[in-house]
């Protein structure tokens, strides 16, 4: 928001009060000189090279001619900073080994170079007069109805003067109407002005930005498919925790509940002890399930959100665990769900390899990007190597376009750091 | 006998628990399987105990609880006893927190096993008691554990002079501070003790008795 573009400004009230008109018109005119050169150049070396071709002096010229683009694209791309603060991003590769030679095959191979040749022959012979043509009548039309009682008063000593070559004024007051109508057209034609400059940048940035390869398509539709398989998983740990929850847990409950009302009922002794021994093993299932369910996905995760899952974790943590999670509102979902893992790893990492004796779990969302950290006092050592957790909780984070840097130098202390974007708008996506 | 309206939406478990509470000689006014049907149930025949489970339909999230602390907000002393398949510190407190915390119950589901506790549980909570599951108080005895610990080590120190019988200005001195510094100081080593008395005084002896007590 801070550096808007020209055609953002247009559509605000305050278009006019800016500099932005200006810098259209400064936009547009400075084309003008740069195609009368480009045109010139390119006449020349056309003329000279083909001339000479025979001589073979003449073909460097017309290799010159050839990569003409290449130059007249660099300088487009930074005058286009004038209306749209975001730079185009240069396509050329880098040639892979340094030289004249190399640079001419990389470049001479490259599409982007004959795009940028098409586009310099488009500027020479079409772009240059019509940007003239349109920034240049504006300016001529307000210029000369506003210049109108000086040049009368100056040139003709308040005689007659001829208004853009149409228009006979003979007295001070018509010549002031005409200055008034040149104040006024002003702000008027600063409109079209504008949008004529807006379509000129709009056609440059589309014929000198990198055109989308193969390579980015594939790319892209990897990181979405990446995305879903992440989805697919996560649905399946749900179905398996209510599968579970729904089913066995259920079932060892009533089994339980059978087997204690069978003890009332029967006979004391040997029967009553059996009973009493099938009911503790019912138990001990049950508890192990609880955990499983529990470790597959927590339903408090569900409930009550990340907060109140990572204050379960604290509380189940063997190391002494302090939280403050500053979350003013529930997460999208799958950060809710990658953060809670990742910190779960991290605890179970300070609790197995750190000999911590504290750990502090922190984070802030706000609305852009959720930062979480797990720090504790332990002897560090901790890396993603190896095939470890923590790559995983990498690879889930990554997903998101997240990140995990961990911190642990020998002698501690370790420190977990992810970053998750969590605007809802980057989820669409 | 109790009147009791029953919410569990696993159907074998409705049955079998009807079938318990009655071999005690209770009565199952109504037993429901959604969140919804038990506030209806609640309204129609005002039972002496509501039971229910913390997942329900429709949304298999923690619709029950929601219920059962939605009922008692709205009728403070209707007894309430929660089932649930989680030792979850989180839930139990929520229910705890309504009314004036008498009357209320958190179980997890399988101490249903233990039938006769089960019912006595049921019968303490319908006279006004408060029954929170052993694996759960274990949960809340170690989520307070060593208050001390929460303290930075700044705080730790001032805590330290002032066991020693110091003052606030003699604090200052020990450390070089200023002596706003050890209010400030003393202020949140009170709040991370959850030393909530008002009497000013008062909370200064108790935060150095935590101290001692280590």
């Amino acid at each position: 928001m801070s550096s808007p573009t020209l055609r953002q400004a247009l559509r605000r009230p305050r278009y006019l009060l800016g500099g932005w008109p200006w810098r259209a018109a400064f936009y547009l005119l400075s084309g003008v000189p740069a195609g009368l050169a480009l045109l010139a150049a390119v006449l020349l070396l056309a003329v000279v090279g083909g001339a000479l071709t025979f001589v073979l002096v003449g073909l460097p010229l017309l290799l010159m001619l050839a990569l003409i683009g290449i130059p007249v694209a660099a300088v487009e791309r930074y005058r286009l900073r004038l209306l749209d603060p975001a730079p185009l991003v240069d396509p050329h590769r880098t040639p892979g080994r340094p030289g004249l030679q190399a640079w001419l095959r990389t470049r001479l191979g490259e599409r982007v170079t004959w795009r940028e040749f098409g586009f310099a022959l488009l500027f020479a012979c079409v772009l240059w007069p019509v940007d003239g043509l349109v920034a240049g009548s504006v300016l001529v039309v307000c210029g000369g109805l506003l210049a109108t009682p000086v040049v009368m008063a100056a040139v003709t000593d308040g005689e007659e003067v001829r208004v853009l070559k149409l228009y006979l004024a003979d007295s001070y007051p018509q010549a002031f109407a005409l200055a008034l109508l040149g104040l006024v057209l002003l702000p008027l034609l600063a409109y079209p002005l504008g949008w004529a400059a807006v379509a000129r940048g709009a056609l440059t940035r589309r014929l000198l930005s990198a055109a989308p390869s193969e390579a980015d398509a594939r790319i892209e539709e990897l990181g979405r498919s990446r995305k879903r398989l992440v989805d697919a998983f996560e649905a399946e740990r749900r179905r398996i925790e209510r599968d579970l929850h729904d089913g066995a847990q259920q079932r060892l409950v009533a089994l339980s509940m059978t087997l204690g009302l069978a003890r009332l009922e029967g006979p004391a002794e040997p029967l009553g002890s059996l009973l009493a021994k099938a009911q503790e093993e019912a138990g001990v299932v049950l508890v192990e399930i609880r955990e499983l369910i529990r470790g597959i996905h927590p339903q408090v995760l569900t409930d009550r959100g990340l907060a109140a899952a990572v204050e379960d974790l604290a509380d189940r943590s063997a190391v002494p665990v302090d939280v403050d999670l500053d979350l003013a509102e529930r997460l999208p979902q799958p950060v809710e769900t990658a953060a809670y893992f990742a910190v779960c790893e991290a605890l179970a990492n300070v609790a197995k390899h750190s000999g911590a004796s504290l750990a502090r779990v922190t984070g802030r969302a706000d609305g852009e990007r959720l930062t979480v950290e797990v720090r504790d006092d332990g002897r560090g050592g901790a890396g993603t190597a190896g095939g470890s957790g923590l790559q995983g909780v990498a690879d889930r984070l990554s997903v998101l376009d997240g990140h995990l840097i961990i911190s642990s130098p020998p002698g501690g202390p370790t420190v977990f750091r992810l970053d998750v974007p969590c605007s809802p708008a980057h989820l669409v996506e | 006998m109790l009147r009791i309206v029953l919410a569990e939406d696993s159907v074998l478990l409705r049955e079998g628990l009807i079938g318990l509470l009655e071999r005690f000689g209770h009565r199952v006014v109504a037993g429901v399987g959604s969140a919804g049907e038990l506030t209806g149930a609640v309204t129609e025949h005002r039972p002496d105990i509501v039971v229910t489970d913390v997942r329900m339909p429709p949304g298999f999230s923690d619709e029950g609880l929601r219920a059962a602390v939605a009922l008692r907000r709205t009728t403070p002393r209707l007894p309430v006893l929660v089932l649930s398949q989680y030792v979850q510190r989180s839930y139990a407190e929520e229910l705890l927190d309504t009314g004036d915390g008498t009357g209320v119950g958190y179980l997890l589901k399988e101490r249903v096993g233990k039938v006769e506790e089960f019912v006595d549980a049921l019968q303490r909570v319908a006279d006004g008691g408060t029954v929170v599951d052993p694996e759960v108080v274990r949960q809340l005895l170690r989520h307070r554990r060593d208050p001390l610990s929460r303290l930075t080590a700044r705080e730790q120190e001032v805590l330290a002079l002032m066991a020693e019988g110091r003052s606030n200005a003699s604090v200052a001195e020990a450390l070089t501070v200023s002596e706003g510094t050890v209010s400030k100081h003393f202020g949140s080593i009170l709040t991370k003790l959850d030393l909530t008395v008002t009497d000013a005084t008062n909370r200064r002896v108790l935060a150095v008795l935590t101290y001692l007590r280590k």
